[in-house]
């Protein structure tokens, strides 16, 4: 900083200089942001490209893996789809098959709760309320061995219902539904003016048709942020999936991905590598597209 | 005529009308009928059940059932009961789902619940009986017919005297008459069909395991076949006395009786399992804070799940703040770059990511040591501090981005005139943050960050897939180790291994929704949650 008053300035260090000192409020300003952010993306977007890289590695292993794009390949790709030892194609429609129904039956389970709620005033209401927010603090998974035990009698009288099922799985997951969507939609219900209601009821609209034709398409973007959020619950959930499901063809993804990769952690990476991107895309895929919606809904009391 | 031909303006009127008369007819018509297809399904679903209940004499679950049909019935037959019409469809898998098994957790705390002790006494006997089975030296050979019966498979069996009888695992052997006669041999009944040579083959496991009994006495043997076309008796070494209730095991003398744990003992203690499923009073619970196996592990267990809970909502919160106040600067370029780079790992799948991790940290092949720490062996994963770390590690992988998401979108609602207030008044920048947004921050994330501390408090996946909670700790008397959290444990105590205790899972269970329920009541005090309803 003491330089260029003891050196003699000549046109070009002064330029230097100037360049240096401006380089230097950039930096100091918004250039230190972009380091943070290029650590912060290396960081973030290392794993990622590790485990796309391992997919792209045919018959690698975890040592294998290590070399970074050293080869391309999609045989693990199609191994994937053809060694019975894992049915990943079935793993793949049976997260969809649950986590689908179980996303559509969360969003209009809350969402007849939610018009309840925010329309109707009844006896019990405030306190139904509080319920609600009470129940939802204690996590299903918690119960595990109840619902393991409860299904295992359901079974014996409705056999459909009852474990290694995955209709008796989607029921488990319904028993989430009201809770923390409830809330959220909730409070989402009460921001559509209540006017728009009796203008439709003095026309002659009854409680159903309003709800229906009316109020669910206004809400609409909540309904997106719980079914997505009810989606990716489903999508993670290995507690309960892994001691409901037990037929290797009957498994969820999250369940037969980690039996699998665990029995054989690194002769199995490559082609667990493979699955796990084929997975993780639509979901991403998902979350990016809809990033602007999650953003406002984690806002309002969600977490991952 | 024209009394007979309305005017136009009152056929106009009356065409009107009619429309709107029929457009409400036809739609609430649909609606009726929706309703009642859907009625008459779940009345359906509920009455087979309770002729089921009936048959199994099981009374009490034939009661709450009787009692929610007719509830939901009149709930949508009623005019008076708009908001349960709503409400209902909901609450019922509320009720059963998640309400319901928090008190069966309670009851099966209560019992001894297990491998060795997951049925009743009667099924227990049979099966100590058929365990214990051999074959019967010298005995006859019954000619045998293996038949096709539902699913499984029953044996029509001619014995040398050349009477025919039928049975399955399920139903004694009993005489039959009307079986279809191939010389000497019954060969066939009406309704079941024969399995052929390459069926048996095709089946061979389950027929050679089949066992079926002479007569509802256990004590009488079962008939079984080694190869599909002959059948032997078994006699079990084990000899029930219904009246004495003890078994006897007839090659020894030893007795075993019924001391009230649950299954058959010896005078010195040694138990047959399988056992049967009893009540053992709050005998979980002492176990768990008094054996020294369980002890030990459950206090470590439940320190670390506070440590884990608590530091990665410090981590995460501390690293996203640092990034939203980094990127919240008007004045760089590519924020939105950098903002969708950054919240990848919220993207992906967590129990993927938790995977993938555990692949870089492996301690032989894994990236991070290879390559990173130069061939090094750390033991990130199969030590148990280092595993602990690596946990918090991957976890503030996990969940950055979502609070960074969340400072974000709170740092960008505090309205800008409180700031250039602030600057008016002298404040420089960073006494602005520390005064005046970060309060302001805090009121608006508590609640989340409360919510986040929950939700790890419960993160199984996260430890489940990196370390399997992992290393071992060989002095606990329970499958525990030392990265293991609350959750984690119950689920290994209860479905991992050979020897699974759902009882003391469940008592371990309980003590999680006790402490969930104090975390719960301290923060609705802070949030003030409740205050908020209206």
């Amino acid at each position: 900083m003491s330089a260029p008053t003891l050196t003699p300035s000549t046109p070009s260090t002064r330029a230097r200089d100037r360049r240096g000192f401006k380089a230097r409020r950039w930096f100091l300003a918004t250039g230190w942001r972009h380091l943070v952010g290029w650590i912060m993306i290396v960081f973030s977007v290392f794993p990622l490209l590790y485990v796309l890289s391992a997919s792209l590695n045919p018959g690698g292993t975890l040592l294998s893996s290590n070399g970074l794009f050293s080869t391309i390949g999609f045989d693990s790709y199609t191994k994937l789809f053809n060694s019975p030892q894992q049915p990943y194609a079935a793993w793949f429609g049976n997260t969809l098959f649950i986590g689908l129904i179980t996303a559509a039956g969360t969003v209009f389970l809350g969402a007849l709760a939610a018009y309840c709620f925010s329309r109707m005033r009844f006896a019990g209401r405030r306190v139904g309320l509080l319920t609600l927010l009470v129940v939802q603090i204690f996590p299903q998974l918690l119960a595990v061995v109840a619902i393991f035990l409860l299904l295992t009698g359901i079974g014996d009288i409705f056999p459909a219902l009852g474990l290694d099922n995955q209709v008796a799985l989607i029921m488990v997951y319904l028993g989430g539904a009201l809770g923390v969507n409830t809330y959220l939609m909730y409070g989402f219900f009460n921001t559509v003016p209540a006017a728009i209601d009796e203008a439709a009821k003095l026309d002659g609209a009854s409680h159903a048709r309003i709800f229906f034709t009316i109020i669910l398409r206004l809400v609409a973007p909540i309904l997106a942020v719980v079914g997505l959020l009810a989606f990716i619950a489903t999508t993670n959930d290995f507690v309960i999936a892994s001691v409901v499901l037990v037929t290797p063809e009957k498994q969820t993804l999250a369940v037969g991905l980690y039996q699998f990769v665990s029995q054989e952690f690194s002769s199995n990476w490559s082609v667990f590598a493979a699955g796990a991107v084929l997975a993780a895309l639509p979901v991403m895929a998902l979350f990016l597209f809809l990033q602007k919606y999650i953003v406002g809904g984690l806002t309002a009391g969600a977490v991952k | 005529m024209s009394s007979r031909t309305p005017s136009p303006q009152t056929r106009a009127r009356r065409s009107r009308g009619a429309a709107r008369l029929a457009n409400m007819a036809g739609g609430s018509l649909g609606a009726i009928l929706v309703k009642i297809v859907l009625l008459g399904l779940v009345d359906a679903l509920g009455i087979f059940a309770l002729f089921m209940l009936a048959t199994q004499h099981n009374w009490i679950v034939f009661a709450i059932v009787a009692a929610a049909l007719i509830a939901i019935n009149y709930i949508y037959f009623s005019k008076r009961t708009l908001a349960m019409k709503y409400l209902t469809p909901g609450l019922i898998f509320l009720l059963v789902f998640q309400v319901f098994v928090i008190g069966y957790t309670g009851y099966i705390s209560f019992t001894n619940y297990g491998s060795g002790h997951n049925s009743t006494k009667e099924d227990a006997v049979t099966a100590l009986m058929q365990s214990a089975q051999e074959r019967v030296p010298d005995s006859a050979t019954y000619e045998l017919t293996v038949l096709r019966d539902g699913g499984d498979f029953g044996f029509l069996v001619t014995d040398p005297k050349g009477e025919v009888s039928y049975g399955t695992a399920e139903h004694p052997l009993e005489r039959v008459t009307n079986a279809t006669m191939t010389g000497d041999k019954a060969t066939g009944l009406p309704g079941k069909e024969a399995l052929n040579f390459a069926e048996i083959v095709d089946n061979q496991k389950a027929i050679v395991d089949l066992q079926v009994p002479v007569s509802s006495d256990p004590n009488k043997g079962a008939l079984r076949t080694p190869d599909g076309s002959s059948a032997f008796l078994y006699l079990s070494s084990l000899r029930y006395d219904a009246h004495a209730d003890t078994m006897t095991d007839t090659k020894t003398g030893t007795v075993y009786s019924d001391t009230g744990v649950g299954a058959f003992a010896d005078s010195a203690g040694k138990q047959l399992k399988p056992g049967w499923s009893i009540g053992v009073g709050i005998d979980n619970y002492v176990k768990a804070v008094t054996d020294e196996g369980i002890r030990g592990p459950l206090i470590g267990v439940t320190l670390w799940t506070f440590a884990f809970a608590l530091l990665s909502v410090l981590t995460t919160f501390a690293l996203g703040l640092f990034l939203a106040i980094v990127f919240n600067d008007m004045r760089m370029k590519g924020r939105a770059f950098y903002r969708v780079l950054i919240i990848l790992p919220y993207a992906f799948p967590s129990f993927l990511g938790a995977l993938v991790w555990a692949g870089l940290l492996n301690r032989d092949f894994g990236f991070i040591n290879l390559e990173l720490f130069g061939g090094a062996h750390i033991p990130w994963l199969t030590d148990a501090f280092l595993g602990k770390v690596s946990i918090l590690f991957v976890n503030l992988w996990l969940g950055f981005p979502y609070m960074f998401l969340v400072c974000m979108g709170a740092l960008q609602s505090i309205p800008d005139d409180v700031q250039e207030a602030a600057k008016m008044d002298g404040a420089n920048p960073f006494q602005i943050f520390k005064k005046i947004k970060l309060p302001l921050l805090l009121v608006s994330v508590a609640p989340l960050l409360i919510s986040s501390f929950a939700f790890n408090f419960n993160n199984f996946n996260l430890v489940y897939m990196l370390t399997g909670g992992g290393p071992r700790d060989a002095s606990a008397s329970i499958n525990v180790g030392g990265t293991d959290i609350l959750i984690s444990m119950v689920y290994k105590v209860a479905f991992v291994g050979a020897d699974r205790d759902y009882g003391l899972a469940s008592a371990f269970s309980i003590l999680i929704f006790i402490v969930v329920a104090i975390i719960a009541i301290v923060s609705f005090r802070q949030t003030k949650a409740l205050e908020e309803l209206n």
